[in-house]
């Protein structure tokens, strides 16, 4: 494997990033990306706005659309009498409605949650589109996400003992984590991360690993523990219970004359359709992230090798530690642009829909400083996180 | 003896139905309100954010104009010459600017008007007077201000304007004339030019069908002239065009330099109790020389930054890449309003120092006068 020969060569004392340049040459590197940035800070303006505007907007559509369809199948479930009922017709509304949903939520967790709580779009000083005060719709709170992304993982990107990002506290992702035998069946947890995903973005705050170790860890997690309980709460009770109960209250005139469906099915089913829209966006979000610092050919770094570390250094590891996906316009968008995964790291806080625009300008840098980037399909980068996930679980 | 718990029951305010009943639906809607998807139909119709959409444009002179705006669901009565903020998106950042509501409140469409004149390097006045289309939408706030006729005593007013500070005075004119209870009024009005007077036509108009109105208009530019040679506001002038000034109420709303020297005539014949000012931008006291600025540490965002004695707090924390809270930016709605940690600031309307710590300071109109810590 390129990457491990590459990294045994480097002693784990070294202070040395794992490429060719001299440190003048870094600094040289820096200067250069911070000039990128300064132009996209001065020409951003009205046509970035009605951008982010327009997600917005086209994202509360999708997703009132999708709860209308959803709604909309139960009266052609087959119990009603009327002509039209029929279970082709009910499966193909539930199931656009589904996919309608699940947009909607993934389109509000990348391109516009994501992305707003990085501060890309205080700038506008839209009081309704600010950092400090959005709150996404997603089962952890949106400041203390911004406590564990923005804050731990954007500054230490892949640095071991730092990145709370590195398998996620969960997985074996790089030799050089130290193998246990808790680790021999990561596949299995990596699978139950995909499909719960949200939910462990949410508790990864809390290290409830710490729990069994430290006696004082529970005190210590007990306001943390309250608040994200508190929106886990208001996250189920929307999509679990006030959204399906309304259905069955809807319908229960029907039901009560006779001509309508149980009740049961009725919750059953737009239960159903939550659950699987929640689970859709937590598989389409895992398979974005994962691709962004998982992949064959990415670096992890020592703390010795951050020491001190100056802002170009700090270029230079998250060029190293962040990967690209290929894809095509409505792909980006629907990553959140986090396909661009080194032009948002090198740059967390300028607005998504700039990255494409810089991908290029990036690239053909890291060409000239010969600095590895790291830019594949899909496939590719997946397939060798998957890769990685099988063969780490062993020593 | 008081309950505790009782106590804080009447203090809490019942909430309507209708507040209850969208606490409700907004469960549906978490972590965004009903109202978020209610303004897709319609952005008038949102609840979270107040909007108006522009529906209709009117160039009053060369370089002003009036926007009549249709606000949204939200919006309350307001008073004849009280003002209101308007947000306007300029190369996409939202700014937000002061305009005094220049129509009359009896208006019975549901509409009101702002009159905009550009101002030499006014971006935002600019803006608005050139480039907003029919049709777009504005972030208003709720009208605010204490510049208005009082409805308990029958003041016979005078009113003394200059420019675009002609609207406060329209909007009570206006108010007064839907009433049918015209005031014996006098009012001075300066411009450069009668081509460049705000209005003109209908001020015209009034004090020929109202025998109660007294109109001066007083042309201050020669045409062709770009240096002014007539005189401002001079207390000749007022004992000329309105001798009986002592007896009336006066409401003034004008450019800083007219206001200053009213308030100083007014000071000198001890009638500032009768003097009312509505000001387009915060009035400055003067530094002294011997002021000095320092550090302003911004303690919730750990962010230090160099200030000197004459620069806002508010400019020096958006300098500092920082985005504070704001509204006004001119001292009057408290939008920006923050906790004084430690140190000492000076308030820059009254020349005053604060360092009561613990104290509520307006960033907008406030410099560092030393260092200072604030919760921001």
């Amino acid at each position: 494997m390129n990457t491990k020969e590459r990294q045994k060569d480097i002693d784990v004392k070294s202070t040395r990033l794992p490429v060719d340049l001299s440190d003048p040459q870094i600094e040289e590197f820096g200067r250069e990306l911070d000039a990128m940035r300064e132009e996209v800070i001065d020409s951003r303006g009205a046509k970035d706005r009605k951008y982010i505007l327009a997600v917005i907007k086209a994202q509360r559509s999708l997703g009132l659309l999708g709860r209308i369809m959803i709604y909309a199948s139960i009266l052609f479930l087959p119990a009603w009498s009327h002509d039209l009922a029929s279970s082709t017709n009910f499966w193909v509304l539930i199931t656009l409605g589904t996919l309608f949903l699940a947009t909607a939520k993934i389109l509000e967790n990348m391109e516009i949650g994501h992305n707003v709580l990085h501060g890309q779009w205080d700038w506008m000083k839209d009081p309704n589109i600010q950092s400090s005060s959005w709150e996404w719709n997603h089962v952890c709170p949106s400041d203390q996400w911004i406590q564990s992304h923005n804050i731990k993982h954007h500054t230490w990107t892949n640095v071991l003992g730092k990145d709370p990002d590195i398998g996620y506290g969960l997985l074996r992702v790089s030799s050089r984590q130290r193998w246990r035998p808790f680790y021999l069946l990561q596949p299995l947890y990596a699978f139950l991360l995909a499909v719960f995903f949200e939910w462990g973005i949410a508790i990864q705050e809390l290290e409830l690993g710490k729990m069994l170790k430290i006696k004082k860890h529970t005190e210590k997690i007990r306001p943390l523990l309250q608040r994200t309980g508190a929106k886990m709460m208001k996250q189920i009770t929307k999509d679990y219970i006030l959204w399906p109960l309304l259905a069955v209250v809807m319908t229960l005139p029907f039901t009560f004359s006779g001509i309508g469906p149980s009740p049961f099915a009725v919750f059953f089913c737009v239960l159903l359709a939550n659950i699987l829209a929640n689970i859709l966006r937590n598989l389409w979000t895992y398979l974005i992230i994962f691709c962004g610092h998982f992949p064959k050919d990415v670096y992890h770094f020592t703390r010795a090798q951050v020491k001190d570390e100056s802002r170009a250094k700090w270029y230079v590891r998250q060029m190293l530690g962040s990967c690209n996906i290929r894809g095509g316009k409505l792909f980006h968008i629907m990553s959140g642009n986090l396909s661009h995964q080194i032009e948002h790291h090198l740059f967390p806080d300028l607005p998504s829909n700039r990255y494409p625009a810089l991908a290029p300008r990036v690239r053909a840098l890291a060409e000239r400083y010969k600095i590895p980037y790291n830019s594949a399909s899909l496939t590719r980068q997946f397939g060798t996180t998957i890769w990685k996930i099988f063969r780490y679980s062993f020593p | 003896m008081t309950d505790p718990k009782k106590s804080n029951n009447t203090a809490k305010p019942k909430r309507s139905f209708l507040a209850r009943f969208s606490a409700f639906t907004d469960k549906f809607a978490y972590p965004l309100r009903t109202s978020h998807y209610v303004e897709l139909l319609n952005p008038l119709w949102a609840g979270h954010a107040l909007r108006a959409k522009v529906v209709k444009v009117w160039d009053e002179t060369k370089d002003s104009r009036t926007l009549t705006l249709k606000p949204g669901f939200n919006w309350r009565g307001y008073r004849a010459g009280q003002h209101v903020r308007i947000g306007v998106p300029l190369n996409g950042v939202q700014y937000t600017r002061t305009y005094t509501i220049s129509s009359p409140p009896e208006r019975n469409d549901g509409l009101f008007t702002i009159t905009v004149k550009a101002i030499a390097d006014g971006r935002i006045s600019h803006h608005l007077v050139r480039d907003v289309k029919v049709g777009s939408f504005l972030a208003i706030g709720l009208p605010q201000g204490d510049f208005y006729l009082p409805d308990s005593r029958p003041v016979k007013p005078l009113f003394i304007t200059a420019g675009s500070g002609i609207t406060p005075a329209m909007s009570m004119l206006e108010s007064m004339l839907a009433k049918d209870r015209m005031r014996d009024t006098v009012h001075i009005h300066y411009a450069p030019h009668e081509f460049d007077a705000i209005f003109n036509k209908r001020l015209k108009q009034i004090e020929i069908e109202q025998p109660a109105y007294n109109l001066n208009q007083v042309f201050t530019h020669e045409y062709g002239e770009h240096k002014q040679t007539k005189g401002y506001f001079h207390a000749e002038q007022l004992e000329r065009l309105c001798p009986d000034w002592r007896e009336r109420e006066t409401y003034a709303c004008g450019p800083q330099p007219l206001i200053e020297a009213m308030e100083k005539h007014f000071t000198q014949e001890g009638m500032l109790r009768h003097l009312h000012i509505e000001r387009f931008s915060a009035q400055l006291a003067e530094i002294p020389k011997e002021a000095v600025g320092g550090t302003v540490s911004f303690l919730k965002s750990g962010i230090d930054a160099i200030a000197d004695a004459s620069t806002a707090l508010l400019r020096v924390a958006e300098d500092a890449g920082m985005n504070p809270p704001h509204g006004c930016r001119m001292g009057i709605c408290h939008s920006c309003s923050t906790t004084l940690l430690s140190g000492c600031v000076r308030d820059l309307r009254t020349g005053k120092l604060i360092n009561d710590i613990g104290s509520k300071i307006q960033t907008c109109v406030c410099a560092a006068a030393g260092n200072c810590e604030l919760d921001l």
